[in-house]
């Protein structure tokens, strides 16, 4: 406390300009600072080498069966064990999380976009807006997701790419009723007034003023939404809607492994395990970000 | 000092709690209903009243926060009623809102260099390389330092908040400022300081306010007319002088006698007002002071009065006073 007040004192005296730092620099600095965070990072990191650089460190083509060489327990030939085909586990483990991330990403991406906007209208905007709005949004709820997904698949074909979009709209609701519950939230704070009587247009007022206090929600959602969504993708991978055969997914990999549990426990662990870490990381991530998003728990 | 800045006429807003199937309202909050004053340029206007009598609700309006149900707001000669949403928003520049709470007032993720320069950016008031010099003159103006321009509110005391506040009010040149109770959240020893500021702000710009406070006593120095409120109803306008040495209403006279007075010659017995304010939702019928007032008579339950000039510039809402 002393010393803050020094540092103040000494300020004023030579009236130096406080150096403006950047929010995303005193953010990343915050981070830095949680321990948990920093694992998450760590562990993304490490996956988004391996989704880059996978085809490098594969020992085996993750696709090529060998009717030969199926069910063999993991051992230093094959670090994971293979599959009913053969297949090494271990290499299609790395091919499967190139898939796994950019299928999480764009599914969040696109139901986090339309989900803002949505749930922005709705919030801010409230009225019949708000009502149409959250109507459709019930009746999505309403509906079980995978077979919402499934629906739309069937009106967009097949194909990882379909799916990804599918598992994006599905998803929209959530968004779209927390960013609505959170700009209801903080939508009568007086701050928000003040922005409206200097002027802001509605639309800089929901981007400026009210969704950077409501960000922490939206990120720690987004976070356990891509969880969900390499979740997703595997289900309608195993309903042989998801990635197309032989291409190696570890929602698929689950799946299909489901009948082995007993006979060979490795073809559906170590695809759990890489789930389980993904998952585990965005979450570490999230909770970090939540904090350093917040600027009274940053500046101590 | 004589032409009117701003005049309101029979300015109404009700808030409509509940409504039936058919969307029709049926629980009604009469929050302010039916207020008429003006305000001259150069003048502090102070607006007294008791909490939720409609104080806030009218500067509201006035800075385009509430649309008002009824009633016209002329502002310089137009009437900000009348115009398109877009429109109506260029007036933000001139009409201006000092908020109550400087805790919840300021954007907590943003830094108050980013605050007061945000108005000037938002209305396109200067060009880019100009902002910063003129963010560093408005920090002066309150007394803060410019140093302090890349700090976020919650590093600062509600007396500094309150001069970020009052610096963003002025960054867009306003004519106007409604300052909402802008010290009741202080602590008492800043109270004063942040009066002064305000009425030296008041000089160095040319300033009018419409000053809102809870009690008689807060808008003493700072006003040049008082207009006294009561349930959605203004019941007295007076200037300062005349309506504390002479005040006609039997609420101003309960209000003033509870100011507590140093010179013990001109005390006056304190008069304590029975029962409580009623709901807005379902006002009296007749004046609407009348369920506590002390000098009720016949047929003041049944008839509201409304504002007369009972001497040159002395507004007064009492059937006590109108021509019989
Ligand atoms: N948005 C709103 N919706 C419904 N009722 C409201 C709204 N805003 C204000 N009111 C009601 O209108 C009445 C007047 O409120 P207002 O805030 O104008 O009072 P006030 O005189 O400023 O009181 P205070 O001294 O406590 O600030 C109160 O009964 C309040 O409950
Ligand atoms: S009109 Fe009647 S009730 Fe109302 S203030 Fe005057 S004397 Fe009292
Ligand atoms: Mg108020």
């Amino acid at each position: 406390m002393t010393e803050m007040n020094e540092e103040k004192a000494i300020q004023s005296q030579t009236e130096v300009l406080e150096k403006p730092e950047s929010q995303v620099k005193e953010m990343w600095e915050a981070l830095l600072e949680n321990k948990a965070a920093v694992v998450g990072l760590v562990i993304i990191a490490f996956l988004v080498l391996v989704a880059i650089f996978g085809p490098l460190m594969m020992p085996y083509d993750p696709n090529a069966s060998n009717m030969g060489q199926s069910f063999q327990w993991p051992s230093a030939e094959h670090l994971f064990g293979t599959d009913q085909l053969g297949r090494d586990i271990f290499s299609r483990i790395i091919a499967g999380a190139r898939i796994s991330l950019s299928v999480g990403l764009a599914a969040v991406l696109i139901s986090l976009t339309i989900g803002v906007v949505l749930g922005s209208i709705a919030g801010y905007k409230g009225g019949w807006a708000d009502t149409v709005i959250m109507r459709i949004m019930d009746m999505m709820l309403a509906i079980p997701s995978i077979l919402l997904a499934i629906a739309f698949m069937a009106a967009l074909g097949k194909g990882i790419d379909k799916a990804v979009i599918a598992i994006g709209l599905v998803s929209i609701p959530e968004y779209a009723r927390i960013v609505r519950g959170c700009i209801l939230s903080v939508k009568e704070n007086d701050y928000v007034q003040a922005a409206r009587v200097i002027g802001n247009r509605s639309g800089r007022i929901i981007f400026r003023h009210i969704l950077p206090n409501v960000l922490s929600s939206i990120v720690v959602r987004a976070t356990l939404g891509i969880s969900t969504a390499v979740l997703d993708t595997a289900a309608l991978g195993f309903l042989g809607l998801g990635v197309q055969p032989p291409q190696a997914e570890w929602g698929d990999m689950l799946g299909r492994a489901r009948g082995f549990i007993f006979t060979a426990p490795y073809t559906l662990i170590f695809p759990g395990i890489a789930i389980t870490i993904t998952v585990l990381a965005f979450n570490l991530l999230g909770d970090g970000l939540r904090d350093a998003l917040d600027p009274k728990s940053r500046k101590k | 000092m004589s032409e009117a800045l701003v005049e309101v006429k029979n300015l109404k807003k009700h808030f409509t709690l509940e409504h039936d199937f058919f969307g029709r309202p049926t629980t009604v909050l009469k929050a302010v209903d039916g207020v008429s004053f003006q305000i001259k340029k150069g003048e502090a206007f102070g607006l007294v009243g008791e909490s939720g009598c409609g104080k806030t609700t009218i500067g509201k309006m006035l800075v385009n926060l509430y649309t008002p149900t009824d009633g016209q707001i002329v502002f310089e000669g137009t009437d900000l009623t009348k115009l398109s949403p877009a429109k109506r928003r260029e007036f933000c520049k001139d009409i201006q809102l000092i908020f109550q709470d400087p805790y919840a007032s300021l954007n907590p993720r943003m830094t108050i260099g980013d605050i007061i320069a945000e108005p000037i950016k938002i209305n396109n008031l200067l060009p880019k390389d100009q902002i910063e010099k003129r963010v560093t003159y408005l920090l002066n103006c309150v007394g803060l330092a410019n140093h302090q321009r890349n700090r976020y509110p919650h590093e600062f005391s509600g007396g500094q908040r309150q001069r970020v506040g009052i610096a963003r009010a002025l960054a867009v040149q306003p004519k106007l400022i409604v300052c909402d109770e802008p010290v009741s959240a202080l602590d008492v020893s800043i109270q004063a300081q942040v009066l002064n500021l305000l009425d030296e702000l008041k000089e160095e710009f040319g300033l009018t306010y419409l000053f809102i406070a809870h009690g008689l006593n807060v808008v003493k120095h700072i006003s040049d007319r008082v207009g006294v409120m009561y349930l959605g109803n203004l019941v007295e306008i007076a200037p300062k002088q005349e309506l504390y040495e002479n005040p006609l209403h039997p609420y101003t006279q309960a209000l003033l006698s509870a100011i507590p007075s140093v010179d013990p010659t001109k005390r006056k017995q304190r008069i304590i007002l029975s029962g409580d304010v009623p709901s807005p939702i379902n006002p009296p019928d007749g004046c609407r002071f009348c369920s506590r007032c002390f000098k009720k008579f016949d047929g003041c339950e049944s008839e509201n009065p409304v504002l007369r000039e009972v001497s040159p510039g002395h507004f007064v809402a009492c059937r006590l006073w109108q021509e019989k």
